[in-house]
């Protein structure tokens, strides 16, 4: 199939960007995304022009790289997958395409569509982790039998891949999903009660730090979450974070 | 050529690590503190070990090209990680792993290293649960355990398909941690390019800033290697797309022995390639053959009709399908090990057996084990004379429960409902055995380098069992490293800071520099993608599942060929200091280029085959791999001395007084 | 220490404030609709009950005051958390298909919520003002028939009518994200009540503003 395709570029962080359109053919519907990118870039190259600068590294969906925002959706149209799982044939002969970096105060742009989200690493330093030496000398791991039904949710909220869809969807730049996640996860298991209160305001106040807005409830975080991360998470931290207050 | 020494302790072999932990030099607190560590690499070896020491108090400065220790390649990992906790009651054992791991290795491994990663597997487990891995569990609140191949017991836990995101975020949050106590100095987006080398002594690191393109001088009293594996010198492989040798090749040529570079793991079960432009290969976890029946059409007439459409893998009776895994393996069936699965695969192909167009193509198919778990649970409900349908579709719910995001994953690549028709699999590049020399304490033969995790080459041998890639990993990174990593740095504390700015840092700062230029202002023709893809197609075809002699030499020159080119022609746009990801690829694809000849070099000298390395001409007369341990029970460990054809081998004798040396069979 | 920091320094307990207030207003509503409804059945009960919520000192001091800082509260902080919400996002997408993961109502909230604050000027101009000049200006107290003359002579006039039957539109649109949304607020959320509010929501959110429009137009027809 033959697209054009709209895409942002931007030199570095401090230059102003601007949407530019390039057309590629003979594009195979088995592709993914991002193997369509590469055809763009190599062309790009054999024009001797500057390829198109955009994060990616394991390509099947769970390193949390990729980061486009596709016509209008972080991750593109389809449902639970990252860009690098989405494929042409989500799309029709003679689209055109928009793609875009993800937008947030707290994401600057670093070039083209590559985003800088360091904020969130942030976030986890400052509490998302049980503060346990790496020693081996903890006890047995059948020591404290955890009910199932804890464990798998801790393991939904844990399989977040940091993508950054969430803040990227949200009309608020809001990180609530992202934080909830790992809040969560922590939360349910009893490894994590230790910590669990003064982890849930250390990582919230640094969320607010770093500048993400506030959760509308809109869900749109849900929608466009490519592991599919429940809103659940987020009711819990309230809970978390308003017992951990009062 | 002369022998290596392994510095492996004496003493029975259940004692050597203990004994030798009681005996190394220890640093003390305070002294730690004193000490500095470089850490490249942030996946479940390098995060690990940054983590670990910085706990113990070293000073330690990481890096990662990610822009994120999150994202390391172990994230990737999917069945799951082994440890001889015996939890199953199905008579494992610390002795029973090492035995497994020996022999799925093919003899080829050190048999000591291969002993204390057993030993310390069962700590891992505990470690991790106490940092918040949700592994999976019973109802009764227990770790659940499966099956993996090339083994005959339950050891292997997992985190449904996402075991290695599970640890990885595991070792990330506690690196995490550190990060934030300002123990460790976290470098996103760097890359290694360069060691730098004081007295004979591993000093530090040119890394990139791969965000400025400016170049740093990172100076440490060691430097710790974690940076992975090469099967990206195929092109195609299941790595990630910025996995690369590097760090590790930057070692060796600057004096660190490479060991068995040509073992390479090509994992059974990928998704099959569909066109040229494929970037990447995807992998469907080893446990899906925990269920999944491996088949093709018994008769030519029936894969003509398949490949042609005019028959659906379905519309086959039991009859007409040849499960040769079980057909050739009783006992094994669908678990053999991963290089005999996957020689396995090829063999149907080559002789005309492949379904799909490419012909590169094998069924994997899980109708039997729907049923049978559909009836189970039918029971389990009580549910009489239920449907056909009801148990298909009960069935299909255990299914989903159990590898219900690996469903998914080959629903969104191929568009095909792998509930209702088989899966189509092929093998693909997936693990390299062979990496960096290192002794017992895990130290390359550059003093003050060290190598963990799939950079380095000691545990697996010839072949990796599943679900060992994640316990080597950590238990290198955490267990085994910050303890040897103080009988070198013993003789540091007085040393002081080491200076970043002596001669032989501006040298290799200059050097580094000299070489991004040449690749910028090369203007050749071709992208670093043209020669990366031919290399890689050279790699497939001569020097991948099948090898020999004449294919090798061939397999010599050609890259040779292309190397040459590479360097006439390549065209690098952009500049130096600035985001350029074309050059941190063209940087990679240089230093493929030569890992590639020796790892050719190195197939060409094997003459025997052994796990994953299969020479054409060592073979049974049934077909299966045949070793020679009077000649090649050894480690290969190659050493630079200014091309890869020049390169000098040294023996590490391997010895086996705990196992005997046996053909390996899974009949 | 982020344990030290203040209530309304947490963006989720600022959230949670707005819940709060929001579910406070809530319940006022369905008072209010309670007392308008009256006035369509019994004139009597509606001046009754009127001058009850007029001069009950408990009601004018205590409660009165309470809702109009819950009124005034709910306003602020919405503007306050909308404007750091679009800080948050300095420059905007080219192209963007927000309906294909939200609602319209749940992303306007601004919209909907500047668009009640209108008509409450509106409402405050017609009813609240003069009531205010009348108890406490003109100090008159007992005059316990004026309430439903005052409420036909408002409905007289057919642009009034319309502009209340607009503003009770935005006030469901409102309601229909805002309410169930106060619950996801303040962590109220589990696999068995969650589809419940979710339905309650969606019918108070129709239900009340529409009790109020067949008021307002009840009043104005039957003039």
């Amino acid at each position: 199939m033959n697209l054009t395709l709209k895409i942002w570029r931007q030199k570095e962080a401090k230059a102003s960007g601007s949407m530019e359109t390039y057309k590629v053919s003979e594009i195979s519907e088995h592709m993914s995304f991002l193997e369509m990118m590469d055809v763009l870039n190599e062309q790009l190259i054999n024009e001797g022009k500057e390829p198109i600068a955009f994060d990616h590294d394991c390509r099947e969906g769970i390193c949390g790289s990729c980061s486009m925002y596709i016509n209008g959706e972080p991750h593109g149209p389809d449902r639970g997958v990252t860009t690098c799982q989405l494929h042409m044939r989500k799309f029709k002969d003679g689209d055109t395409i928009h793609i875009e970096p993800w937008r947030a105060a707290s994401f600057p742009v670093i070039k083209d569509l590559v985003v800088d989200r360091s904020a969130f690493d942030r976030i986890i330093q400052s509490g998302g982790y049980v503060s346990v030496n790496t020693s081996g000398n903890s006890q047995d791991a059948n020591a404290i039998p955890i009910p199932k039904e804890d464990a798998d949710n801790a393991f939904d909220a844990a399989t977040c891949i940091g993508c950054g869809a969430c803040v990227a969807a949200c009309k608020n730049s809001s990180a609530m999903l992202f934080v909830s996640a790992k809040v969560s996860q922590l939360a349910l298991l009893p490894q994590g009660q230790v910590e669990r209160k003064e982890r849930v305001l250390s990582m919230v106040d640094q969320m607010d730090t770093e500048g993400f807005g506030n959760c509308s409830n809109t869900g749109a975080c849900e929608i466009e979450c490519p592991k599919g991360i429940s809103l659940d998470n987020i009711a819990r931290m309230n809970r978390e974070l308003l017992s951990a207050k009062i | 050529m002369s022998t290596l020494d392994s510095k492996t302790p004496a003493g029975p072999i259940k004692d050597k690590w203990t004994n030798h932990k009681s005996n190394i030099n220890v640093v003390n607190p305070a002294n730690k503190r004193l000490i500095d560590v470089i850490v490249v690499g942030s996946g479940l070896a390098g995060g690990a070990a940054a983590a670990s020491l910085a706990e113990l108090g070293y000073n330690v400065k990481c890096f990662c090209f990610q822009d994120t220790p999150r994202r390391a390649h172990s994230i990737a990992a999917q069945g799951g990680i082994n440890a001889a906790k015996n939890y199953q009651n199905d008579g494992d054992s610390i002795y029973r792993l090492f035995y497994d791991t020996v022999k799925g290795g093919d003899y080829r491994s050190r048999e000591s290293n291969v002993y204390r990663l057993a030993e310390v597997s069962a700590n891992i487990i505990d470690q991790c649960v106490a940092q918040g891995v949700p592994f999976a569990r019973e109802y009764g609140g227990l770790l659940d355990n499966r099956s993996f191949g090339g083994v005959l017991v339950s050891r292997t836990f997992y985190a449904k398909g996402q075991t290695g995101q599970q640890l990885l975020l595991g070792a990330y949050s506690a690196m995490s941690r550190q990060i934030n106590k300002g123990k460790i100095k976290m470098y996103n987006r760097h890359e290694m390019l360069e060691l730098v080398l004081v007295d004979g002594k591993a000093r530090g690191i040119i890394a990139r800033n791969l965000v400025t393109g400016e170049l740093e001088r990172h100076s440490a009293h060691a430097v710790v290697l974690g940076s992975g594996g090469y099967g990206n010198v195929f092109y195609l492989s299941t790595n990630a797309m910025g996995s690369n040798v590097t760090a590790a090749w930057r070692a060796h040529r600057k004096g660190a022995y490479f060991a068995n570079p040509c073992y390479t793991q090509i994992h059974p079960t990928c998704i099959p390639r569909s066109g040229d432009y494929q970037a990447k290969l995807t992998l469907m976890s080893e446990s899906l053959r925990n269920d999944g029946r491996i088949w093709v059409p018994k008769s030519k007439e029936n894969v003509e009709a398949i490949r042609s459409g005019k028959k659906k893998p379905i519309d086959l009776s039991a009859d007409e399908r040849d499960y040769y895994l079980e057909r050739r393996y009783p006992a094994f069936g669908n678990l053999v090990p991963r290089d005999v699965a996957s020689r396995a695969a090829k063999e149907r192909c080559d002789a005309g057996y492949g379904v799909n167009e490419t012909g590169e193509a094998v069924y994997l198919d899980f109708s039997s084990a729907i049923m049978r778990y559909g009836q189970e649970k039918a029971n389990i409900l009580h549910l009489e004379n239920p449907s056909k349908e009801k148990i298909r579709e009960l069935g299909e719910g255990v299914i989903e429960s159990k590898y219900g995001n690996l469903f998914q994953m080959y629903e969104k690549i191929t568009d095909d409902n792998p509930y209702k028709t088989p899966m189509m699999i092929y093998p693909a590049v997936h693990y390299t055995m062979g990496g960096l020399w290192v002794d017992y304490n895990l130290m390359t033969t550059v003093p003050g380098c060290f190598a963990a995790g799939e950079a380095n080459f000691s545990d697996h041998g010839a072949n990796r069992l599943g679900a060992s890639a994640l316990m080597q990993g950590l238990a290198d990174g955490y267990f085994v490293l910050p303890y040897t990593i103080g009988d070198f740095l013993a003789d540091d504390i007085r040393t002081g800071p080491i200076a970043n700015d002596s001669p032989e840092f501006l040298e290799a700062e200059k050097e580094t520099k000299n070489r991004l230029d040449a690749l910028i202002n090369n203007k050749g023709t071709k992208s670093v993608d043209h020669f990366h893809k031919r290399l890689g197609k050279v790699m497939w075809n001569q020097v991948g599942m099948a090898r020999n002699g004449p294919g090798l030499k061939e397999a010599i020159s050609e890259i040779q060929k292309i190397r040459e080119e590479f360097y006439k022609d390549v065209f690098v746009p952009g500049t130096t200091n600035e985001f350029n990801p074309e050059l941190e690829k063209a940087t990679r694809v240089a230093d493929f280029l030569e890992l590639g000849e020796l790892f050719a070099q190195d197939a060409l000298e094997r003459e025997e085959s052994c796990g994953g390395h299969f020479r054409e001409e060592s073979q049974t007369e049934e077909g299966e791999a045949l070793r020679n341990d009077k000649d090649y029970a050894y480690a290969a460990a190659w050493e630079w001395t200014g091309t890869p054809r020049g390169s000098k081998m040294h023996k590490e004798e391997l010895t086996f007084n705990d196992i005997e040396l046996k053909q390996r069979s899974y009949k | 220490m982020a344990i030290n920091k203040g209530f309304l320094n947490f963006s989720i307990l600022r959230k949670f404030a707005m819940a709060l207030s929001g579910l406070f207003l809530v319940i006022f509503l369905l008072q209010h609709l309670t007392i308008n409804l009256t006035s369509v059945f019994s004139s009597d009960a509606f001046n009754s009950l009127s001058h009850f919520m007029g001069t009950n000192p408990l009601v004018q001091f205590l409660l009165q005051p309470i809702l109009a800082f819950g009124v005034f509260f709910h306003l602020s902080m919405g503007l306050v958390l909308e404007i750091k919400n679009r800080n948050a996002r300095p420059i905007k997408y080219a192209y963007s298909k927000p309906e294909e993961n939200s609602s319209w109502m749940s992303r306007n909230m601004i919209i909907t919520g500047v668009m009640i604050m209108l008509f409450l000027g509106l409402h405050f101009y017609d009813f609240w003002f003069p009531e205010l000049k009348l108890k406490f200006i003109d100090g008159i107290w007992n005059n316990e028939t004026r309430y439903f003359i005052e409420l036909q002579h408002k409905f007289h006039d057919p642009i009034r009518v319309a502009l209340y039957v607009l503003s009770f539109v935005f006030l469901s649109l409102h309601l229909m994200h805002g309410f169930q949304s106060a619950f996801q607020s303040i962590g109220f959320r589990n696999k068995s009540y969650t589809p419940f509010i979710k339905k309650l929501s969606s019918i108070y959110a129709i239900v009340v503003p529409f009790g109020f429009v067949c008021i307002a137009i009840y009043h104005f027809l039957a003039q």
